[in-house]
């Protein structure tokens, strides 16, 4: 029976799926597969320091945490939102993929702004807003809400493909780890290097995308202007 | 010390070793003024926690492996108990940091790049000393930074700061690692060689573009599922990655790496993925609960296809 070797496996989508406290999943399914694996317990237990010991680089968050706290403490949102705060005249979705683009660019070097708690509620939402008021409107619940779920779109796009660029961060640590475990030698700077044409696309498309939408939405709510100048 | 002495171990190897003593001091602190804070609702559970995890990080080369798997499975005792608690938090006050911000502008963003430029610096022109020790470089030139603009920012001001955001992350922190070490325990007790042979009864081996196909959209799905992409990618690589892909000349730092992101299409997609899609929704008072997640689901499909386009044109 091969198959039992699986049930760690198993465990782990269920227990994600079923959103089980994630490390009690991990020690489970580490115990089961130890144990249908004949690693035994010593076994078991020196797989783990060995692959903690060689995976201690994946925890260099903690040292990047000496820094973190003090540069919020030192105003770092206000700086970005200064930043941001410098585009004028621009329509809510070209505000929302300007901050996709700065948000991804700073992503790329691990800085991060607040997200959508810290910087998209109290920064962008409220621009985007502006945005529409500043062409004479009142901004339109419907298209509000879908703004909302724009800039939270464009948030999670610009973070999760351009985090990837940073030279030490965690994903990129997991794969080398997971490869190397497999037999496969790859560099840092190698995983940053071929994920470059993923970041722009992605970026490109998200910024595309919610331009082209929130254009579209615009024109739906508030009239295209040469239809009104017609009906006058 | 006969460590940091020998000729045999390159400076980059002790260089590291150096970063996880400071990384396990960092730790040990935060173990240490948990276990002693009386607001902390959970002393003895926290205290446990990150000076297990402490001990490993800065002596962990200098302990024998099963000692350091015990400390492991002790350190996830209060963590699944729901025993690791955070304590006395000092907030900073938004009047000070608007001070500070009038005062240092635009120059936070020197010390706040500075980190990612040393670790691309170091990993291009110092490869022998690595990436990770380029941002360790990046982190110390910060500090200094920090210093200079503003004479508030003492030292024991940064210990603090990561105590404070350490605490905040708490035990979740840790899931990256200890899913890299379940992966190990997977790959050691053979998992790949089993799924290996249940997929292969059903999908033809050898076929290369079949093989990235399956791993991208597999890893997708999978991510889906379990609303984590980092759950994923251990089990994915292990089981489809290598025997359908890597293992008939994939390049295994484009399909490795790209499979990670490909997963992140799935994170789009899910509910699972609460953090992200979900929390946001509350955030913004939204009124649709999948308003971001249909927001993402173009974007999510269009990026997926190009990352198997790509891995595709590299690997043939």
């Amino acid at each position: 029976m091969e198959l039992i070797k699986l049930s760690g496996i198993l465990i782990v989508i269920i227990g994600f799926a079923l959103k089980l406290d994630s490390i009690l999943i991990i020690l489970i399914a580490a115990i089961v597969t130890a144990l249908v694996g004949d690693l035994g317990v010593v076994g078991l237990l020196e797989t783990l320091g060995t692959s903690f010991i060689s995976n201690r680089n994946m925890a260099i968050f903690i040292l990047i945490m000496l820094v973190t706290g003090t540069l919020e403490r030192n105003g770092l949102k206000h700086a970005a939102a200064e930043l941001i705060g410098r585009i004028k005249n621009a329509s809510a979705g070209a505000v929302i993929g300007a901050y996709g683009i700065m948000r991804g660019l700073f992503a790329a070097f691990n800085v991060s702004f607040g997200g959508v708690a810290g910087f998209v509620r109290p920064i962008v939402m409220p621009m985007a807003s502006g945005a529409i008021e500043a062409r004479g409107h009142e901004p339109n619940e419907e298209h509000v809400e879908q703004l909302k779920g724009m800039a939270s779109g464009m948030e999670n796009i610009a973070w999760f493909f351009w985090q990837v660029l940073f030279v030490g961060g965690s994903g990129a640590l997991l794969v080398k780890s997971t490869l190397e475990t497999l037999g496969y030698s790859v560099e840092l700077i190698h995983l940053a290097k071929v994920e470059i044409p993923v970041a722009i696309f992605a970026l490109g498309v998200g910024t595309v995308y919610y331009f082209l939408k929130d254009r579209k939405l615009y024109k739906k709510y508030y009239g295209n202007k040469k239809e009104n100048r017609a009906a006058k | 010390m006969s460590y940091f002495t020998s000729p045999d171990i390159t400076l980059g190897a002790k260089l590291l070793e150096i970063i996880y003593l400071v990384m396990g001091a960092i730790t040990l602190y935060t173990g240490i003024k948990n276990a002693t804070d009386k607001e902390n609702p959970s002393q003895i559970g926290t205290g446990v926690f990150w000076c297990s995890l402490g001990i490993v990080l800065a002596f962990g080369r200098f302990i024998p492996p099963v000692v350091n798997g015990g400390l492991i499975v002790l350190m996830t005792i209060p963590a699944i108990f729901k025993r690791v608690k955070i304590g006395r938090i000092e907030d900073v006050p938004e009047e000070s940091i608007k001070r500070m911000s009038e005062k240092i502008g635009m120059k936070i963003f020197a010390p706040a790049l500075a980190i990612g430029i040393s670790a691309i610096i170091f990993a291009i022109f110092l490869p022998s000393l690595g990436a990770v020790v380029g941002v360790g470089a990046g982190i110390i030139i910060s500090i200094l930074i920090l210093m200079i603009l503003s004479k508030e920012n003492k030292p024991i001001v940064f210990l603090k700061d990561s105590e404070r955001l350490l605490s905040t992350v708490g035990p979740l922190s840790m899931l990256p690692m200890l899913l890299a070490s379940l992966g190990a325990v997977f790959t050691e007790a053979g998992v790949g060689g089993v799924i290996a042979n249940l997929v292969g009864r059903v999908v033809p081996k050898g076929n290369v573009i079949l093989g990235i196909i399956i791993f991208a959209v597999g890893m997708a799905l999978f991510t889906m599922i379990m609303g984590n992409a980092f759950a994923a990618i251990t089990v994915m690589t292990v089981g489809i990655g290598a025997p359908f892909a890597l293992q008939y000349g994939a390049d295994p730092a484009v399909v490795g790496m790209l499979a990670l992101t490909c997963g992140f299409c799935g994170t789009l997609c899910t509910p699972m993925a609460a953090n992200f899609n979900i929390v946001p929704v509350a955030m913004l008072d939204m009124k649709d609960r999948m308003g971001v997640i249909k927001n993402q689901l173009l974007p999510a499909v269009l990026i997926l296809s190009f990352q198997i386009i790509y891995m595709i044109f590299v690997s043939i």
